[in-house]
């Protein structure tokens, strides 16, 4: 058999000196996104050094980007290397009815449950199947058991795992050829990234959220900015944001298409995961607390690009459009696409433009919804369904707006409900259900009807994303339980000073 | 692994960017537990209207770029979702070549691990082959990856491509094999990483 690894070219001769150029490693100060793939390195495959073997801690797998991988290892008589460095969780095509039920919503979602079912147990790996008491998102459940530890590599089969840098773990989604990849070696062959600070300064106006930071930076930045790059993000803003908040701007950072992002951990961090049923006790935790405190960015390191953002002039975002960096503040009207000079650019707004049902020129909080959600992993955390209930509470739904919470875990469904949120929720009008990834992407029977309008604390307004036909627009909770009362975009600082 | 050598065949332009893997591959076609069927998936909302007819109008239903090895497309494409099913319907629908100015990562490494050659070259010359292959009379290219080259009516083109990508795509490696030849390395390694980190064990 043919080894990659022996087909590079061998050294050239060395007739002449060079200057000495030390390589990256060398180099005393390290960015954070260096040092954990330096602490991850299985050996070098490329004489540049930018392509490794690199070591992956830890897994997540679903049961919609896992089957062909395990199909691949059973053909091919392999085993998984590692399997209690791997957790399945169902969350993608399970039904989020009130009433908790095993039966998927058609016979390819059952199949798929039930294939990974029998693929976690021949492999040993634990699974929350739909009836776990632990089951929910997959990057829900993930940080909230305390499977997600600072300094962790962690790749995993979704494009979402870009959430676990909130913890200071560089988590990257992967494809299914890589989950076998994964499953079987316990790495991955790697591309190292360039490195992007993205420096947040001054702090967040009363009623803006971390939902609001992210979605700023791909708007300024584009759906492509961060392609080829780890994020890292510093700054007072951030600084001042909980754990959770941190997790939304990490999650959505793959949609300025970075391949990682990175908030260095702090005490927050600690104090988050301290107690977590799967997050070191005794000993150990004093020991991995210690090694914690290392993680961080050297003072003097130099970043590949380098963004600023003031906090202090963003304002509640929404997109307009069908690519997350078509975004305004609520207070705008939408832009116009012949003010664009790329036509390229200009045909894509005015398609998206076409697509969403809307007019250049026209006033943000002027847009009519009939569905409201509040889901997914970027924003169902408990501290998200505190906010938008903050916005609800004696408030109702507006005529004509079919409104729903998908909590992001069943442990989330069930503090929620110790804390009365869920009773807030649905005296407001607002369907109260079970956890999954239900109409983020509805892949299970949560779905958007053709032409049908949703205010979303979703990650995607992609065309389609929410079902055929359906115009999504991207908001914190908060502002989608704002949509939600007012029954068109709204500005959910006025429901928040109110209440 | 699909070796990829040299091929020749039509290539149809896709210009608009940021075209997503949702768009690539629509949900409804991800409820698989193997890789089949993705064919008639590919673009679907492109390609099909809600009653399921073929759109006369879009690119790859017309006679003349039906049947395309290759797609000229924009800026990010395969941004999005990780689904590897993208891919997969790429290449079932005999799509072996992309042509682009740069693609989402997760996308371009699912290209490399199903042999779906993703190359990647300036803006310029993308534009120029965008406008070449628009024109029925001069739509068929000729990717030589060896020499890395696109040869097309008036146009030859070297393209710049990973080292080691090429020599798996050449030869259609099995990456985990490769690894697993490595068992010893990653063993080592993994006893250091615990020794260093006992709360990872």
């Amino acid at each position: 058999m043919h080894s990659i690894f022996a087909l590079e070219p061998p050294p050239p001769a060395r007739y002449t000196l060079k200057a000495y150029q030390p390589s990256r490693e060398a180099i005393m100060a390290k960015t954070l996104y260096d040092k954990l793939i330096d602490s991850h390195l299985v050996r070098r495959l490329s004489d540049d050094g930018r392509q490794v073997l690199l070591y992956i801690d830890r897994t997540v797998l679903n049961e919609y980007t896992s089957p062909q991988a395990f199909t691949g290892l059973r053909q091919a008589g392999r085993t998984v290397w590692r399997p209690q460095a791997a957790l399945g969780t169902v969350d993608h095509v399970n039904p989020t009815a009130a009433q908790r039920s095993a039966r998927m919503p058609d016979a390819g979602a059952a199949r798929q449950a039930s294939y990974f079912a029998e693929n976690c147990r021949d492999f040993g790996i634990e699974l929350f199947d739909v009836l776990h008491p632990l089951q929910g998102i997959e990057h829900v459940v993930m940080p909230e058991i305390g499977l997600v530890l600072p300094g962790m590599v962690i790749a995993a089969g979704d494009s979402h795992t870009t959430t676990y840098g909130a913890l200071g773990a560089l988590g990257f989604g992967i494809g299914t050829s890589d989950i076998e990849h994964y499953l079987a070696t316990q790495t991955l062959v790697y591309r190292r990234l360039k490195t992007m600070r993205v420096s947040v300064s001054g702090r967040l106006g009363a009623g803006v959220r971390s939902k609001d930071i992210i979605m700023a930076l791909v708007g300024k930045i584009g759906a492509a900015g961060a392609t080829g790059y780890a994020l890292e993000f510093q700054g007072e803003a951030i600084a001042a944001l909980s754990v959770e908040a941190r997790m939304t701007i990490c999650n959505m950072a793959v949609e300025c298409g970075a391949r990682g992002a990175l908030i260095a951990p702090d005490d927050k961090v600690v104090d988050y995961l301290r107690g977590r049923p799967r997050a070191p006790q005794g000993a150990l935790w004093d020991a991995a607390v210690a090694a914690w405190r290392q993680l961080a960015s050297d003072a003097d390191a130099v970043f590949d690009a380098e963004v600023q953002l003031d906090a202090a002039t963003i304002a509640p975002m929404l997109t307009w459009g069908t690519s997350p960096d078509q975004a305004v503040h609520i207070d705008a009207v939408l832009p116009d696409p012949g003010d664009e000079s790329d036509p390229v650019r200009r045909q894509g707004m005015q398609r998206a433009l076409d697509y969403m049902g809307l007019r250049a020129g026209q006033r943000a909080d002027s847009i009519a919804i009939q569905r409201a959600f509040i889901g997914s992993c970027t924003n169902a955390r408990i501290e998200d369904l505190r906010d938008a209930a903050q916005v609800l509470r004696g408030r109702k739904v507006a005529d004509g707006v079919l409104a729903m919470v998908v909590p992001g875990s069943s442990q989330v469904r069930r503090q929620a409900e110790q804390e009365g949120l869920d009773q807030v929720f649905i005296a407001a009008g607002f369907e109260w259900r079970q956890s999954g990834c239900s109409m983020c992407l509805a892949m299970n029977d949560d779905i958007l009807a053709s032409g049908e309008r949703c205010a979303s604390s979703t990650n995607r307004n992609f065309e389609g994303r929410q079902g055929a036909g359906g115009r999504t627009h991207l908001m914190s909770p908060a502002m989608v339980a704002a949509a939600a009362i007012a029954g068109h975009l709204a500005d959910a600082r006025r429901y928040l000073e109110e209440n | 692994m699909a070796a990829f050598t040299t091929v020749e065949g039509i290539a149809a332009p896709l210009p608009a960017a940021n075209i997503d893997t949702d768009v690539i591959m629509p949900k409804q076609f991800l409820k698989g537990i193997d890789r089949s069927g993705l064919d008639r998936g590919l673009l679907h909302d492109l390609r099909f209207d809600e009653e399921g007819r073929s759109r006369s109008d879009f690119i790859l239903n017309q006679p003349a770029w039906q049947g395309a090895s290759f797609l000229v497309v924009g800026d990010n494409f395969g941004c999005g979702s990780s689904r590897e099913h993208a891919v997969w319907g790429l290449m079932q629908y005999g799509v072996r070549a992309l042509i682009g100015t740069s693609y989402a990562g997760i996308f371009f490494d699912n290209c490399a691990r199903n042999g779906l050659l993703a190359i990647t070259l300036p803006a310029a010359e993308v534009a120029a082959l965008q406008a070449c292959v628009a024109r029925p009379d001069s739509n068929r290219l000729r990717i030589d990856l060896a020499r890395q080259t696109i040869e097309a009516a008036g146009l030859a083109i070297h393209f710049d491509i990973d080292p080691l990508r090429k020599q798996a795509l050449l030869l259609g490696l099995d990456a985990v094999g490769q690894t697993l030849a490595l068992r010893d390395d990653i063993l080592a390694f993994q006893q250091r990483h615990f020794e260093a980190n006992p709360w990872l064990r």
